[in-house]
């Protein structure tokens, strides 16, 4: 019997500190501790140790994820046949199209974001250079103007506050889009440098965009949809600097 | 389609959390995770529907932690303040001890580190272990007992002279 224990007690000492014993053999090993305080001192510290380890990093399990890890930025990585098919169709029709874009990334996009990419990019260079009237209702009446966009886009529009990565809402306005009202805020950093956010409704059903990036002209544009929201981010910036943005607006979004 | 994603997606706060103490660097674990999951969307098809997929996906990230040590994107030894954020409730000394427990973990040889954090952080049973990283039970407790005693020499040597360590 003591020589089975001898054997037996290294496995079941640790399935005893991780409560992975019947009740059996759980008492049989606390009579065998009582016995042996060199072992029930390594069962303690096995037992703070794993303790320890979820207070240390159990914060993280609830640590807002990087946009990057975000499903729908992963989607470019799904492998599937229906994606190739896809991309062949686009290949296709854009050159059906004789669409220009240049710098988008290889996956296959929906025309309708593309679109939108497309007009957000164009507003962005329209209004920002404005002195006088770069937004249509200042951020001094931002409720109204959140409430207004909401009613003519039919969705719940927020303004993302970007403070926290430099940025200060200036204002928005509503613009037309090729489905109908869409929405543009307007940010500016210190040095005066601005930003705007397009945002698009009626997204849904025209399937969902990745996390992605284009290029127009001296113009990055970070664009993505959630929900039925089409958003796309543009501003004369390094890409992961305006990549840094687009993770705050996304987060701000996200609250 | 959208199962997978919402199985896959389900496992990231884990896998970061996992990924945190196995590396004790913020990035590199950030980056271990970003490539587990595009391994993981790259072969989703692999995975059998009804099957676990906590341990698929732990796998992957078991196999892509080996090719960062190979490729030394990992860091094994030096700290990064940022991971080792104490909760605020700790006094003084729990926090230093949480402290040492964190660079003591990153000390273990990776074998022992992987057991030790999957059953004692991840709270896997030893067959899930014995899944995930493809070894036999009999290798899950051996790494086991000797990784909780190595932690545990290393603790209790590091927290004699509390503040001697310089970097």
């Amino acid at each position: 019997m003591n020589c089975q224990m001898n054997k037996l007690a290294n496995d079941d000492l640790h399935a005893y500190v991780d409560n992975r014993l019947d009740t059996t053999r759980r008492a049989e090993v606390e009579a065998w501790l009582q016995a042996h305080p060199l072992d029930a001192e390594r069962v303690l510290a096995y037992r703070q140790q794993n303790d320890m380890m979820q207070a240390l990093f159990n914060p993280v399990l609830k640590e807002p994820l990087p946009l990057q890890m975000h499903p729908k930025a992963q989607r470019k990585h799904f492998a599937q046949p229906l994606r190739y098919a896809a991309m062949v169709g686009a290949i296709v029709l854009s050159g059906l199209l004789g669409w220009s874009l240049r710098g988008i990334e290889k996956s296959p996009q929906q025309p309708p974001v593309m679109a939108m990419v497309n007009r957000a990019a164009l507003a962005h260079a329209v209004y920002t250079p404005e002195v006088l009237h770069p937004v249509e209702v200042s951020n001094e009446q931002e409720e109204q103007l959140t409430k207004w966009l909401s009613k003519r886009l039919g969705s719940n529009i927020k303004a993302p506050h970007l403070a926290g990565a430099g940025y200060e809402l200036m204002g928005g306005r509503l613009l037309p889009g090729n489905q109908g009202p869409v929405a543009q805020f307007m940010y500016q950093d210190s040095r005066g440098l601005r930003l705007t956010l397009y945002i698009s409704s009626k997204m849904a059903g025209k399937g969902e965009a990745a996390f992605r990036f284009a290029q127009e002209g001296k113009i990055g544009v970070f664009y993505w949809v959630d929900e039925d929201l089409g958003y796309a981010l543009s501003g004369e910036l390094a890409k992961p600097e305006l990549l840094k943005v687009a993770n705050n607006v996304y987060k701000e979004l996200n609250r | 389609m959208n199962e997978i994603e919402a199985l896959i997606t389900e496992q990231i706060p884990r896998l970061r959390r996992y990924a945190r103490a196995l590396t004790a660097d913020r990035t590199s674990a950030d980056d271990l995770v970003q490539d587990t999951l595009e391994r993981a969307w790259g072969k989703f098809y692999m995975w059998r529907r009804g099957s676990d997929m906590r341990a698929w996906m732990f796998s992957i990230m078991h196999n892509t932690f080996i090719n960062h040590i190979r490729k030394n994107q990992v860091t094994t030894v030096s700290m990064d303040e940022d991971a080792l954020e104490v909760p605020t409730r700790a006094t003084q000394n729990d926090a230093l001890e949480m402290r040492d427990l964190a660079s003591a973990i990153v000390k273990l040889p990776c074998e022992y580190r992987e057991v030790v954090l999957l059953i004692g952080l991840e709270e896997m049973s030893y067959e899930e272990v014995a899944q995930v990283l493809n070894i036999p039970m009999g290798t899950v407790m051996s790494r086991l007992s000797r990784g909780r005693e190595r932690l545990r020499i290393l603790m209790a040597g590091e927290s004699a002279p509390v503040l001697r360590r310089v970097k």
